[in-house]
């Protein structure tokens, strides 16, 4: 019976790809690309079909090819009716494929595939065309253009697109046929958000990025670069290029991973990507490039939490949350905020400026709802921020990094004027009689008192009292950082460990989960359906992996694919990636969210038995401008030791133009995948509750590949074709083949069919009804219940009671004196077991470097995207300023400071300290506080003017004079969101190069 | 008739840049013929956004408003431009016809607003023209207001009788009244762009303790008239708003208690007089 099932398949399939092709006129240009002969056939040969594709024809017959190229066998024919029925007859049963069984056939060899990976690849390809052929894409709106639709790191987008050319970039508004939204009732007003999504400006930016003048569109190689003579490593970011045809350019980069696989042993080649500057779970870094990473064997450069630092490294110690990067849940804090609290307190946090990261304007309008109650809004910072400046509010600027003083003066008098919850306080946390003792002076004879705290802080004491004394009789908000539960903020700086833990200890004292006690700003917390499951970006995609993804959580099981692993062990802590190839050596600790103790493990690099690095495979956008004291990175492309770079990006970056070479990817305007919005999960679970809506999109390929780029998807499988790995990497499929697979791994089937997902290209999930919305976070703790929240995690073991009762720390309850610390190292005076205070490592006071220099997150850029190419943002006189005909970055200066400088508005100015020197343009401006300046980070453009790494740039990479130092020597934590500089008017004269001498360019402070 | 009106509320504008990069969006590539020839990609904004910062740290704050072409009902453009160049269409609109203007620089000298780009390379005067292409296909409002998230901006339909009363309604203001154009563009709490403040903080030291005193009395006065009453809050601070710039001498007079300390100034711009103790 199963025989004559296989053969009536196989004569199956061969209809069904004549039949497509002859419907399908794409299907048939796309026949027309190969000619060679495939067989199909059971292992004994017992039953056969072969199919010859010639000039776009189909020739075939039953029985066996004398010299097929390509053989596709089946352990038997039970096997290959099992496997092939779903493909032949998807069109009529409208069922996906059971990826499962192709998965478990492959890994037990019940399915084999032999032949060249240029004609394996694109057979399966082809045979997987049958399930997309005839799909609809996009909407008709008339004369010729059709509405796609897309994801930006700023939201989700229609695209508007004519003749293969983008014409417009929308949000989506909503049609009557979409849910209708949820609503909150607080203080006699009932609040309904927009039926529509919002957009950041970097999400508006995006024609003028996909039509940049910046774009890579050839694969280039260095003209004094060649793979079989000199390769003049010392000349990169110098010396131009030439344009390279792919094949070469291929063949290059898959000769080299050979060669240095074979010349130095497993870990030679290190793989480096920074994050965000495209989205999709499909051409993702942590998914196809993992994937990619796993299939080759390379060193792996492992991230610091970067946005999350004083959280992960400290607050974890106290309220547990390591899988949340120790940021504390969220749930339901939008409504209870509105309907109790009585005060918001922003503690280094700008929601206005930073978008939630990815949420887009989305909490603007929630934040427009506390303007209209009889909420107080207080916002610390030294910087009067975007946020304080939508919201109004008392504006209380501290020195950059001196506000954990203010939080202990805080507590002192809470202590002194019994401000604080002590029934929570006494049956909730442990530890707090030591901590209060530090705070009284016993420990150290330093009493925190407002006084003291006013020294440090440069806010005067009164207003510290009179904010503790507010608080203290109020239910309060604690908003810290962009995302209000942590994130970004001052977690960055030099201080930022201390800042997060004393935040936590404020929290505490004030009772924590009380209705209108918690952390949050209206951005995360929204009651929108969290039961409805659709993976986030950190779930790994395609990747395989299970180590270093959050795959494990719950896509694994639900999108069946290959695992893959990486036989390299060997990885290099990220912020000393220069050193590790300069020295050949670096430590660092782990980003390892699964318990709090796990970042107690030590990194080695070179690990033992691994060969150091020799080739840097770059992904992505530019680190350079992200990166504390990047004038490192730059000697790092200088080294020797790197015997080869190739850089995989969209544009021409700062960094790109180090690499020997470049291999233009596309935008993801021009491949498919699949997302949702927001949709983070792992570090940060349940990321939508930032949305009004939750809203999943296809990806359309809205136009072609601009020039000659290509997907990142396309160019990684391009490359394993040349390793034999491309059934690996790819398991034989397209790019809307894995969107299909994660559309069917999550519950949009529930609500949307795939047919009508792709051709109208998004889905709004509905909100729950009122009754199952999510409960109040940190509530269940407060009242001594168990955790009700829907989060997964901690994990079940590291409950210390029963399950599902108390916290992630060794008591269950928020400890004060933090017990892991405690058995991790007691002594450590940088991050003792109890939070102190201690200075930042960089202080203005007597230096000669008297400007304390903040660089957040930008608020029209997303790390390097957007910024520079010349891009609309760059008309921003907030973002850039255009003096002389040049884009300068700008430089926010006290008018104090100004003053004394003779500095006046969008002046030169060169911003510098003993690392480097960065030209940008003035503002001059009292929202800064004196003897500090705010410049963002993230600049994509690096533009020495003369030698690179030892020269001034004018580009606006102020990156290069922050301080490498880690926050504490035992953690992997950036503290560069500040840097001590000095500022003076430019001299123009210096824009002719100076002769490069090493260390001497840069002139000491008067 | 029902004519178009776009509303401008400062108090809500942050200066995000939406309309701004959305009009970008919608004009530099694509040309409208009968509406509008391409928008230069850079340097050009027929949307610009100003800005104000009063006060001084730590009393500061920052009005940005949008600004663009005012659609006025009796715009001098319109007088200015030879061979029908500019035209107001019957739903209040101003459009610049990128063909009959080419050359005509006058155009954009005859705005007292400064609303009129000029377009170097195509030698034509530019405007935003609340993007009457797409209004015309059934577009409900322009792309600018339709991207802005807080609110700050939006347009109305409606009689100009209508328009009248809600601008009365709502204290809403044109900009440069002064040249008597009848602008179709309104402005909310345009004080915190054209207006300043005087604002201190006021606070007591007790047994060598300072602390800030809320609830205290502070009276403004000018002329002998007592034009202004507020208490302070609980940072002690307080904060006489929409006042005219350079208009002269006030006095700030604050009562706590038996305490009481007035403060004489002359007003140039926005101030804040630090902290004043009793």
């Amino acid at each position: 019976m199963a025989t004559i099932k296989f053969s009536l398949i196989l004569f199956g399939l061969r209809i069904l790809l004549s039949w497509q092709s002859l419907i399908y006129k794409k299907f048939r240009d796309h026949l027309s690309e190969k000619n060679f002969t495939a067989q199909i056939q059971t292992k004994d040969q017992s039953i056969g079909r072969w199919i010859t594709f010639s000039n776009g024809s189909i020739i075939s017959s039953s029985g066996f090819h004398q010299k097929p190229e390509v053989v596709l066998s089946f352990k038997n024919e039970n096997v290959a009716v099992e496997l092939l029925m779903p493909l032949v007859m998807a069109f009529l049963l409208k069922k996906s494929i059971n990826q499962l069984d192709q998965i478990n056939a492959l890994k037990d060899f019940n399915l084999t595939l032999d032949g060249p990976d240029e004609l394996t690849l694109w057979f399966t390809q082809t045979l997987m065309k049958t399930q997309t052929n005839g799909l609809k894409f996009g909407i008709d709106v008339g004369d010729g253009v059709v509405r796609y639709t897309n994801m930006t790191n700023g939201g989700p987008v229609f695209l508007y697109v004519k003749n293969d050319k983008i014409i417009r970039i929308t949000p989506i508004e909503f049609d009557h046929k979409d849910p209708e939204t949820w609503s909150i009732s607080a203080r006699g007003k009932k609040f309904t958000p927009p039926r529509k999504t919002t957009l950041t400006p970097h999400g508006m930016n995006w024609k003028s990025m996909v039509y940049s003048p910046d774009r890579l569109l050839y694969p280039m190689k260095r003209i004094d670069f060649d793979p079989d003579g000199k390769r003049n490593q010392k000349n990169r970011g110098i010396s131009g290029y030439e344009r390279v045809s792919w094949d070469e350019a291929l063949n290059i980069v898959s000769g080299e991973i050979k060669r240095v696989k074979k010349e130095h042993g497993p870990g030679a080649i290190v793989n480096s990507h920074g994050s965000h500057h495209t989205w999709g779970n499909v051409g993702y870094y942590l998914s196809a490039n993992f994937k990619f990473i796993n299939a080759v064997g390379m060193t792996r450069v492992h991230h610091n939490p970067d946005s999350w630092e004083g959280w992960y490294w400290g607050a974890a110690h106290h309220w547990g949350g390591s899988l949340r990067v120790g940021q504390s849940e969220t749930y339901g804090t939008v409504e209870d905020l509105l309907k109790e609290a009585e005060m918001v307190v922003f503690w280094a946090s700008n929601p206005e400026g930073t978008s939630g990261a990815y949420g887009s304007f989305e909490g603007t309008i929630r934040r427009k709802w506390l303007k209209e109650l009889d909420i107080d809004i207080v916002h610390v910072d030294p910087f009067y921020n975007d946020s304080c400046q939508f919201l109004g509010g008392k504006w209380l600027p501290t020195k950059p990094t001196s506000s954990p003083a203010l939080a202990m003066a805080i507590a002192y008098v809470w202590i002194k004027e019994d401000l604080y919850d002590k029934e929570f306080v006494k049956n909730r946390t442990t530890g707090f009689e030591l901590w209060k003792e530090y705070i009284l002076g016993k420990e150290d004879k330093i009493e925190k008192t407002p006084e003291w705290a006013s020294q440090e802080t440069g806010l005067a004491a009164k207003d510290i009292r009179a904010l503790a004394r507010k608080w203290g009789n109020k239910k309060v908000y604690l908003a810290a950082g962009g995302w209000g539960n942590g994130h970004g903020g001052a977690c960055r700086n030099q201080t930022g460990i201390q800042w997060a833990r004393s935040l936590v200890c404020l929290i505490a004292m004030q009772g924590i989960g009380k209705p209108g006690v918690n952390m949050g700003n209206l951005q995360w917390g929204t009651p929108v359906d969290n039961n409805f499951y659709f993976p986030g970006y950190a779930e790994g995609g395609i990747s395989g992996d299970l180590h270093h993804t959050a795959m494990s959580v719950e896509l694994y099981q639900r999108m069946p694919q290959l695992q893959s692993l990486n036989t390299v062990e060997q990885s290099i802590p990220r912020l000393w990636l220069p050193e590790a190839i300069i020295e050949g050596k670096a430590e660092g600790y782990v980003w390892d969210g699964k318990s709090i103790e796990a970042q107690f493990n030590k990194v080695s690099y070179p690990k033992p038995g691994y060969s150091p690095a020799k080739m840097l495979y770059k992904y992505g956008g530019s680190m350079f401008g992200t990166m504390p004291d990047s004038n490192r990175h730059i000697k790092m492309y200088q080294s020797e030791n790197l015997e080869f770079v190739v850089n995989q990006s969209i544009w021409m970056e700062g960094e790109t133009k180090f690499a020997d070479l470049i291999l233009p990817a596309c935008t993801n305007f021009e491949r498919d995948d699949i997302s949702e919005w927001a949709a983070l999960g792992g570090y940060a679970h349940h990321g939508q509750t930032q949305l009004n809506n939750r809203v999943a999109v296809f990806q359309h390929k809205a136009i072609e590949p601009l020039g000659e780029s290509k997907s990142d998807y396309k160019i990684f499988s391009m490359i394993c074709e040349r390793l034999g790995l491309s059934a690996y990497f790819t398991e034989g499929i397209s790019e809307i083949d894995w969107a299909r697979r994660i559309f069917d791994s999550s519950d949009l089937p529930k609500i949307i069919s795939w047919e009508n997902f792709v051709k109208k290209g998004y889905a709004v999930i509905p909100p729950n009804k009122s009754e199952l919305r999510d409960p109040l976070s940190w509530n269940w703790y407060y009242e001594n219940r168990k955790k009700d929240v829907p989060e997964p995690m901690p994990l079940p073991s590291d409950y210390k009671d029963e399950y599902l009762k108390g916290i992630q720390t060794q008591s269950g309850k928020i400890e004060f004196e933090a017990s892991s610390l405690k058995r991790f190292d007691e002594n450590d005076p940088e991050r003792p077991p109890i939070v102190k205070y201690k200075p930042a490592f960089q202080v203005n006071k007597n230096s000669k470097y008297p400007i304390m220099m903040l660089t957040p997150h930008p608020r029209y850029s997303f790390h390097t995207q957007g910024d520079a190419k010349d891009s609309f943002i760059n008309d921003i006189s907030d973002h850039r300023v255009k003096v002389d005909g040049y884009d300068y970055w700008v430089i926010r200066i006290n008018t104090v400071d100004a003053k004394k400088r003779n500095i006046k508005m969008n002046d030169l100015v060169k911003v510098y300290n003993d690392q480097g020197a960065v030209i940008c343009a003035a503002q001059v401006t009292d929202r800064i506080m004196e003897s500090s300046a705010h410049g963002y980070e993230s600049c994509a453009k690096y533009d020495p003017l003369g030698k690179p790494g030892n020269s001034v740039d004018r580009g606006g990479m102020l990156n290069l004079l922050t301080p490498k130092k880690t926050q504490i020597k035992k953690a992997h934590s950036m503290g560069n969101s500040t840097a001590l500089v000095q500022i003076k008017l430019w001299d123009k004269k210096e824009l002719k190069p100076k002769k490069p001498s090493n260390e001497k360019i840069f002139e000491a402070a008067e | 008739m029902k004519k178009w009106n776009l509303i401008i509320d400062v108090d809500n504008c942050n200066n995000c840049h939406m309309c701004s990069l959305a009009c970008k969006d919608e004009f530099v590539g694509n040309s409208f013929p009968g509406y509008s020839a391409e928008m230069p990609k850079r340097g050009s904004n027929w949307i610009k956004i100003k800005k104000k910062e009063r006060g001084q740290t730590p009393m500061v704050d920052l009005g940005y408003i949008p600004t663009m072409c005012q659609h006025c009902d009796d715009a001098p453009c319109l007088k200015e431009a030879k061979n029908n160049a500019v035209i107001k269409r019957e739903d209040g609109i101003i459009i610049i016809d990128p063909e009959k203007s080419k050359g005509q620089k006058q155009i954009v000298d005859s705005c007292p607003h400064g609303a009129i780009t000029w377009n170097e390379e195509l030698e034509i005067p530019q405007i935003w023209f609340f993007d009457a292409h797409l209004l015309d296909k059934g577009w409900k409002e322009p792309r600018a207001t339709s991207v802005c998230a807080t609110g700050a901006m939006k347009t109305v339909k409606i009689e100009d009788q209508e328009m009248k009363n809600l601008a009365e309604k709502e204290s809403l203001e044109v900009l440069n009244p002064q040249f008597n154009t009848k602008p179709r563009v309104y402005y909310k709490n345009l004080y915190r762009y054209n207006k300043c403040f005087i604002g201190g903080s006021v606070a007591l030291i007790k047994n060598k303790v300072e602390d800030c005193v809320s609830g205290a009395v502070v009276k403004l006065i000018q002329n002998k008239k007592i034009i202004s009453e507020l208490k302070t809050d609980d940072f002690g601070d307080f904060k006489f708003d929409k006042l005219e710039p350079n208009s002269g001498n006030y006095g700030v007079n604050i009562e706590y208690n038996s305490k009481k300390k007035t403060i004489e100034l002359d007003l140039k711009n926005s101030i804040y007089l630090g902290n004043i103790y009793l």
